[in-house]
């Protein structure tokens, strides 16, 4: 256990003796991680002392850290000292100078979903001016929440602008020593998002469409921070359900949202990074930890998820009901096809009294592709009357695919209710029959038989995500019966 | 219109058809009878084109198509329709959402253009009435939690806005109590028209005191044995499958 950490001191060492990532004028750094690095990546930002500081704790605390092996999911080793953690925008020389460069399969996949034109040359990071459309979009979208009071900005913007907010929650949810990957990500994380939403408002828009466009270049480390001050209320819409173009294999972000009194949030996310190709070859792995802390009485989150893509998914949205009567929700569809594995769930960990969770997750397996439910229902001594339903469905395509359920329960209050319920079917023959024989193509009744079993989930999304998500699983499971 | 000339039809090893000829002209109602295991539902499913079935021999034509060359949507485009015996749940499809896709998708085949949402829910709003079904199970996800008697109430409804020109239907009347059975047959009737043709798989007598036949067959040990009118169904209501099998066997 102890080896590790010792050889990536070393390691550390012999490249600090170099120095060559302190030229402070560089555009990026060569790859591997130590103490300097992350410093370079902090002058870099522009950062104050007290936010390197952090930085810098986090990767102590790193350093002493090992992998977690425990999640049901096969990958070679990663080589964390083979990345490079800061490089400036890329330079638009490369980039392809029109959609006619731009993989045709990609552009095919946009057009089903029906993306507009200049968004589809974003996401294929063709060069274009910012001077279309969008940019005079989000700025209306800016003015409009300024109104409100309402602050949402890039990660490092909050640093800088509202350092009394940051330092105050910013690792409370998610400390620094949490896990592996989350103290990676305090450590080096890039850049992300900031809300906050001051007391009693309702932020006036969903915050989606500007969020497409301000999550670019995020990069791999992504640092996301929502704060519901009391009697607030915001729907945050995170993803995209076109797959983006990225270089970066690993991505472990973190997340953490605040609940204060009589607050509501609402957090839906729609992942489609690239799976990797049929072959199990490529492919993003996704190492995330969101979590919700429900600090406030009468305190609301709800997470809804749809994971489509990835070659690794490895996430676990969870909620801290710490305040009285507060709730916690988890809605979630999870795909894992060709040699994708995903490995999610969530925790519900229940410390306030009259604290109600509901987990409703849907795993659907096609070709190779193995998917895990992992959840955690724990009501601490304290939690008097809580209540927590779980309903976890497993669809199986094909027969080489599998489902996995591992459901942890600690109760510790006599007074709570814990229900938990578990099924796990194939899409039958005689189902798919049914549906032929009235006239509907096999890809297109699967399609339904698919869309019928994520029905659940799929009403939690706001209406144009849901339509949206429910296109992407069909694309997602082109080709999958056979 | 629907051709069936010297089937055979084995699963697995096992023949289940053995030569099986039947003719059905427009507007013409057949009813095929039989002992359990003689083959009945095997004939309906081959017709409309289940996975599963060795054809060993034989063919079947429909408007004068080679029916076994096409896939299951495909027989559905030309007018084929399976009333099942036992209609499947599919938990989360809303009823008329399913109908819908099937009604816009055989029009596609057909290549007729798709009906909107508003027309379509005119043309069930219509046929709800007509085939008296309720409501509130249209908007049901697809016979999840339906009784018996309501699935195949569905599965005539389903006929009625899709109109084919063939209906099959693979003991319908299985489940079904006396109050069902003549909404059923009332639903039916309903759809006869002189043109549009209908096989009825049936087990008992009982169901074609609804559904009045112009012919009647005897399928036993995967032949028809005897084919004849009405009375024939009588008869074997008062006399069984019996005396049959062993007039085959002694001639």
């Amino acid at each position: 256990m102890a080896s590790q950490p010792q050889d990536i001191n070393d390691f550390v060492g012999q490249k600090y003796e170099a120095g060559f990532y302190t030229d402070i004028e560089q555009d990026s750094v060569p790859p591997g991680l130590d103490a300097g690095v992350i410093e370079f990546i902090s002058k870099k930002k522009g950062e104050p002392q007290w936010m390197l500081d952090w930085r810098l704790k986090a990767y102590t605390r790193w350093t002493k850290m090992v992998e977690p092996k425990w999640a049901h999911v096969k990958y070679p080793p990663i080589d964390l000292q083979a990345i490079s953690y800061y490089s400036a925008p890329k330079s638009q020389e490369n980039a392809p100078k029109s959609l006619d460069e731009v993989d045709p399969e990609l552009l095919e996949t946009y057009e089903k979903l029906g993306i507009p034109l200049e968004e589809q040359k974003m996401l294929a990071g063709v060069a274009v001016d910012m001077v279309f459309d969008s940019v005079s979009v989000l700025t209306t979208f800016k003015e409009k929440l300024a109104e409100a009071g309402v602050i949402f900005c890039s990660f490092s913007e909050a640093v800088n602008d509202h350092p009394e907010l940051v330092r105050r929650y910013l690792g409370s949810v998610v400390p620094v020593s949490d896990n592996y990957f989350a103290a990676l990500n305090s450590a080096v994380f890039t850049d992300g998002s900031f809300v906050y939403i001051p007391k009693n408002t309702r932020c006036p828009m969903e915050l989606s469409t500007y969020f497409r466009i301000n999550a670019m270049n995020t990069g791999q480390f992504e640092r996301t921070l929502i704060i519901a001050d009391t009697g607030s209320h915001v729907s945050y819409l995170e993803g995209c359900t076109a797959p983006m173009r990225d270089e970066n294999q690993l991505h472990a972000a973190v997340v953490e949202l605040v609940a204060l009194d009589d607050a509501e949030i609402k957090y839906s996310t729609v992942q489609n990074w690239y799976p990797g190709d049929e072959n199990g070859v490529g492919g993003i792995y996704n190492f995330v930890t969101k979590r919700a802390d429900c600090r406030g009485v009468n305190s609301k989150v709800s997470w809804t998820q749809v994971e489509t893509g990835s070659a690794i998914t490895w996430k676990y949205p969870s909620c801290i009901l710490k305040g009285d009567n507060s709730v916690g929700e988890f809605y979630s569809v999870a795909l894992a096809r060709n040699y994708q594995q995903a490995d999610t769930g969530t925790k519900m960990v229940h410390l306030g009294r009259n604290t109600r969770s509901t987990i409703i997750s849907k795993g659907i397996s096609a070709d190779q592709g193995q998917n895990a439910y992992r959840g955690l229902v724990r009501i601490a001594k304290g939690a008097e009357n809580a209540r927590n339903y779980t309903q976890c469905d497993s669809l199986l395509i094909g027969d080489k695919s599998g489902a996995h359920t591992f459901p942890y329960v600690e109760v510790k209050n006599t007074s709570s209710q814990v229900e938990h319920e578990a099924s796990t079917s194939k899409i039958s023959d005689d189902q798919l029959f049914y549906l032929r024989q009235r006239g509907i193509r096999d890809e297109d009744a699967i399609n339904m038989i698919v869309n019928g079993f994520c029905r659940e989930v799929f009403k939690e999304l706001p209406m144009e995500f849901a339509v949206e998500a429910q296109k992407l699983l069909s694309i997602s499971l082109e080709g999958s019966i056979g | 219109m629907l051709e069936i000339s010297n089937l055979q039809v084995a699963v697995g090893n096992k023949p289940i058809l053995k030569g099986l000829n039947l003719n059905v002209n427009p507007g013409e109602v057949h009813a095929i009878m039989g002992p359990n295991g003689s083959g009945k539902s095997t004939l309906a499913h081959v017709v409309a084109g289940r996975e599963g079935y060795e054809i060993t021999g034989g063919s079947v034509t429909f408007k004068g198509k080679d029916l076994l060359e096409l896939a299951p949507e495909e027989r559905a485009g030309e007018g084929v329709f399976l009333a099942f015996q036992y209609p499947v749940e599919i938990p989360g499809v809303n009823n008329v959402y399913m109908l819908k896709a099937a009604l816009n998708g055989l029009r596609k085949y057909r290549g007729q253009a798709e009906l909107d949402a508003v027309d379509f829910l005119k043309l069930v709003k219509a046929k709800t009435k007509s085939v008296g079904i309720d409501d509130g199970l249209l908007n049901r996800p697809v016979n999840t939690g339906f009784s018996g008697g309501e699935k195949k109430r569905n599965e005539v409804f389903q006929m009625s806005v899709l109109e084919p020109q063939l209906a099959i239907l693979d003991e319908t009347d299985s489940g079904l109590d006396i109050d069902a059975l003549k909404a059923v047959g009332d639903g039916v009737n309903q759809l006869r028209d002189g043109e549009r043709s209908f096989v009825v798989v049936t087990h008992y007598q009982r169901l074609l005191d609804y559904i009045v036949p112009d012919f009647v067959h005897v399928l036993a040990d995967g032949r028809i044995v005897r084919s004849g009118d009405r009375k024939l169904a009588l008869e074997l209501e008062e006399r069984g499958y019996d005396w049959l099998k062993d007039e085959t066997v002694a001639a």
